[in-house]
């Protein structure tokens, strides 16, 4: 029964995950919207509780072992809290229960988002600029023949969409553009095809019960 | 006599250019023809298509104005579209009758259409334009269970070598070796996603080895749902092994969703813990080469796997061994070598064929149409 259970509300719902693509009336469609944004944010809202528990003790338990870097646990836990209280208390743009301002911070969960995320994520975004260099110089040593081919296209393509490359030959640019329509675009078509049909397997094996993996396995 | 010609030429021709374009007197406007107002197909009802035919005059004309009534009731204006569109979707209660004109307006004139109606709108319960894909879904599925009913019966199936997944054993054995932890990222796709279930399902197999190792595992989760299942993943794999003991609950664990806070944390675990593998499987977007680069420069041994295409290119470049596209959803099988999987992937390949026959042909067809010559398919 423990394994059978989640099997039949994998089929049912698996099911009636599908049936919406092809009937268009509303008293399926309504139904499908209700599970989709209700049913599922009520689960994910438990789930939230769970992983947020999940958090919290794996930091305490960093502190309480005093494991490297241990006082940037405390940073995350107080941040927690902190986050906690202005967004219970604060609302999501100064209209809960705390006071709208003290001096010129505003108590809401929208300043700290456009003030804290937005910039701290912005800057881990900046870096991938520096990451794309080093992972550019990697691909680009002509250590094989694919390398080597690799590389031209690159060189190719680089030089064709620079200004340069319009003065080095007229054609270079169309060449350019040419690898990337035709070459470029059938690699990804075909892995397309590959990811289309292997979501297909996959979502017909996990629905009928065939793979079971993600129950850890075993009959 | 020869005066005269000239001047009633001139003058005709100057009469027909000032009539044929910009000046076109207001009140000779010509309304849209043909106009019809049907149920919008292949839609959950509420709405009514109305197309006509465009005016002679479509060039010079500001556009059309839709005009409607129910039964009993007066027409009412209810859009515009401009010059050169010639139809127009209205939004409309289920099961009422409805009359239909359009108007032609050219400054503030306006010349309408004939009226059309009765029409009512109802809700349908059969996208026919979607009836295609569900043919292949139905030809597709039937030929995975086909080869799944093959393997049940003990046909061997053979399976190429997938280098990345060959390599998941020498991966867990040398972090077992070094006695550093594997790290397993399972993406930034919910569970929703099926690059995440496949992902899931690559890490009941990886636990299971990790298991029997008694090596340390850390697995970061990007969402809640995600978290969960990934958490009784591992648990069962540690538990199918005869290794509950050695299951670490917090070793699975919520990091954040939050894309860059979630690639800083893992990336502070990569510099902080050393992994000696890193497994980076699942969906990924911008956080990809952020997480891969970082992992490289470690020195782990990275497997990664993705069917968001525009991430393989990093992988490819930072990853020792990457999963392209389909192969993430072979692992599973591959790694289990359970017949009935395996069967699955048959399946998978010959709907591959399939595609490519099709493709082949339709190109040929295609190409053939290009010869004056040949004519034949045209």
């Amino acid at each position: 029964m423990k394994r059978k259970f989640p099997l039949l509300l994998v089929l049912i719902f698996g099911v009636l995950g599908m049936i919406p693509f092809i009937i268009p009336h509303p008293i399926v469609q309504n139904t499908d919207e209700f599970l989709r944004n209700d049913f599922l944010r009520l689960v994910s809202a438990f789930a939230i509780v769970l992983g947020l528990g999940s958090l919290l003790r794996v930091h305490f338990d960093k502190i309480g072992r005093k494991q490297v870097n241990w006082p940037y646990s405390w940073v995350l836990i107080i941040s927690f809290f902190l986050t906690s209280i202005i967004g219970l208390f604060g609302g999501v743009s100064g209209k809960g229960l705390l006071p709208t301002k003290i001096g010129s911070f505003p108590f809401d969960i929208q300043t700290l988002y456009m003030n804290i995320e937005v910039p701290l994520g912005s800057t881990m975004f900046a870096i991938l600029a520096f990451y794309m260099a080093s992972a550019s110089y990697r691909a680009f040593r002509a250590r094989s023949a694919e390398a080597t081919l690799l590389l031209a296209a690159a060189f190719i393509v680089m030089l064709g969409v620079l200004p340069l490359g319009d003065k080095i030959s007229h054609g270079l640019p169309s060449f350019a553009q040419w690898i990337l329509d035709v070459p470029n675009t059938a690699a990804k078509r075909g892995i397309t095809f590959g990811i289309a049909l292997g979501s297909l397997a996959t979502a017909i094996k996990i629905i009928l019960g065939i793979e079971r993996s993600w129950l850890g396995g075993g009959e | 006599m020869r005066k005269t010609i000239l001047c009633l030429t001139v003058g005709i021709l100057g009469i027909a250019n000032f009539c044929s374009a910009e000046e076109l007197p207001k009140s000779s406007i010509a309304p849209p023809t043909e106009v019809k107002a049907f149920d919008t197909p292949n839609d959950g009802g509420k709405e009514i298509s109305i197309e006509w035919k465009l005016s002679p005059d479509d060039s010079i004309i500001e556009g059309y104005e839709i005009y409607r009534r129910e039964e009993g009731g007066v027409f009412e204006k209810i859009g515009f579209v401009g010059r050169s569109v010639c139809s127009f979707a209205d939004q409309t209660k289920d099961r009422v009758k409805y009359y239909y004109y359009v108007a032609t307006l050219c400054d503030s004139i306006r010349v309408q259409s004939e009226t059309t109606g009765p029409i009512k709108s109802f809700p349908q319960w059969v996208d026919k334009k979607k009836i295609n894909i569900f043919v292949a879904l139905i030809v597709f599925g039937g030929l995975v269970l086909l080869f799944i009913s093959h393997a049940r019966r003990g046909k061997p199936l053979f399976i190429r070598k997938i280098a990345g997944l060959q390599a998941v054993d020498d991966a867990v054995g040398r972090a077992t070796e070094m006695g550093k932890p594997v790290l397993y990222c399972l993406g930034t796709g919910d569970i929703d996603y099926i690059a995440t279930i496949a992902s899931l399902n690559i890490l009941g197999a990886v636990a299971k080895k990790i298991a029997q190792y008694d090596t340390p595992l850390i697995v970061p989760n990007y969402y809640p749902v995600v978290y969960t299942v990934a958490r009784e993943i591992v648990k069962e794999s540690y538990t199918v092994v005869g290794r509950p003991d050695a299951f670490d609950a917090d070793s699975v664990f919520f990091v954040t969703d939050s894309q860059f806070a979630y690639a800083a944390a893992v990336d502070g675990m990569m510099l902080r813990d050393r992994p000696a593998t890193n497994f980076l499987i699942g969906t990924f977007a911008a956080e990809a080469l952020i997480l891969a680069e970082t992992g490289a420069s470690t020195g782990a041994i990275q497997i990664a796997g993705t069917d968001s295409v525009a991430q393989l290119p990093f992988f490819f470049t930072a990853c020792d061994y990457t999963l392209i596209g389909e192969e993430l959803y072979a692992a599973s099988a591959y790694l289990s070598k359970e017949p009935l999987l395996l069967g699955a992937i048959k399946g998978e390949d010959w709907g591959k064929i399939i595609i490519i026959v099709v493709l082949t042909t339709a190109s040929v067809l295609g190409l053939l149409t290009k010869f004056p010559i040949l004519g034949l398919f045209k």
